[in-house]
């Protein structure tokens, strides 16, 4: 059904589910490679640094973009225009809550980790950039169970 | 869910993890273009292997799973343009991205052959084989030709 609901979509859907879709996989890769570095970093300055910086600069690129075609895609469907008493499939707030929830944890690991580079930088720990890697985990996790939901798209 | 909802979530899962199997290709290829020590180089090993499975279980899964719904979804056929047009995308795809490993490949079995030396320090001649540009150039192919397998998944030319 779900994909034969692809085959009837109209033209004009195409390129901001493209964004959407282009951005997850950016920020589902730059999770996976930030989270594979920091894990394997056994101390490394140099490797815990570009663990980091992968969230930074390639996981948060591909957030706002997927963030950016979710509020797109939605608006051209016209879930934003839903008669008074029908309700959004499931899939729908499965989206929402990692898309917006996700974010904040995601700026939370973001700036833990910064707070992890500074102390690194200065001699000290790297206590916090453990919390940045269980954090990229979870949301790792999180956001594969949301391309579950999409894909599928129960309910 | 129906049985091809799930197949299709599971080939959607599978593309993701190809395209972060690559991503994760892409960072470590930046990366290693400032190593020159045998132990940098090395120590990339392990996420190398993670790369590795992502990439394996995303252009396995997208293309046994991407076939099972060409036969199964109603409206689609093996042979309609735009599958076709998948399939030869991602026959490119990876077979240029074993060939990108063979080059990155290079780097790591030189960096083993200067530890087992004895030469733990900087290595002007692992450096170049790590700046690969060969490598470099196939990378770039190859993650073309898995975005173009996104556009035609999405626009579906001819269906």
């Amino acid at each position: 059904m779900t994909s034969l609901l692809a085959v009837v979509r109209p033209d004009s859907w195409n390129f901001p589910l493209f964004v959407h879709v282009l951005g997850a996989m950016i920020l589902v890769g730059g999770l996976l490679t930030g989270a594979s570095i920091l894990a394997f970093a056994r101390g490394d300055v140099r490797s815990l640094r570009l663990g980091y910086w992968t969230l930074l600069a390639v996981a948060l690129p591909g957030f706002v973009l997927m963030r950016i075609g979710a509020q797109w895609i939605y608006s051209r469907e016209g879930w934003d225009d839903l008669p008074s008493g029908v309700d959004e499939p499931t899939w729908l707030p499965i989206g929402y809550l990692t898309a917006d929830g996700g974010g904040i944890v995601f700026l939370i690991t973001l700036v833990l980790g910064g707070i992890g580079i500074r102390r690194l930088n200065a001699g000290k720990g790297a206590g916090l950039l453990k919390a940045t890697l269980i954090l990229s985990i979870i949301l790792l996790a999180a956001y594969v169970i949301t391309v579950w939901a999409m894909s599928g798209k129960p309910g | 869910m129906s049985f091809d909802d799930w197949i299709l979530a599971l080939h959607v899962l599978s593309a993701f993890a190809y395209v972060a199997g690559m991503v994760l290709f892409w960072v470590l290829i930046v990366a290693v273009r400032r190593t020159d020590t045998p132990e940098g180089t090395i120590r990339m090993g392990p996420v190398v292997k993670v790369g590795t499975i992502a990439t394996a279980i995303g252009a396995v899964g997208t293309i046994v799973l991407g076939i099972w719904l060409a036969f199964s979804v109603g409206g689609y056929d093996i042979w309609d343009g735009w599958i076709i047009a998948a399939i030869v995308l991602w026959a490119i795809a990876g077979g240029i991205g074993g060939r990108t490993g063979k080059q990155y490949t290079a780097g790591m079995d030189k960096a083993r052959e200067l530890e087992a030396a004895g030469q733990p320090g900087p290595n002007a001649e692992l450096l170049a084989i790590n700046r690969t540009q060969r490598g470099v150039v196939l990378h770039a192919v190859a993650s073309l030709a898995i975005l173009l397998i996104l556009v035609d998944m999405i626009w579906k030319p001819g269906a």
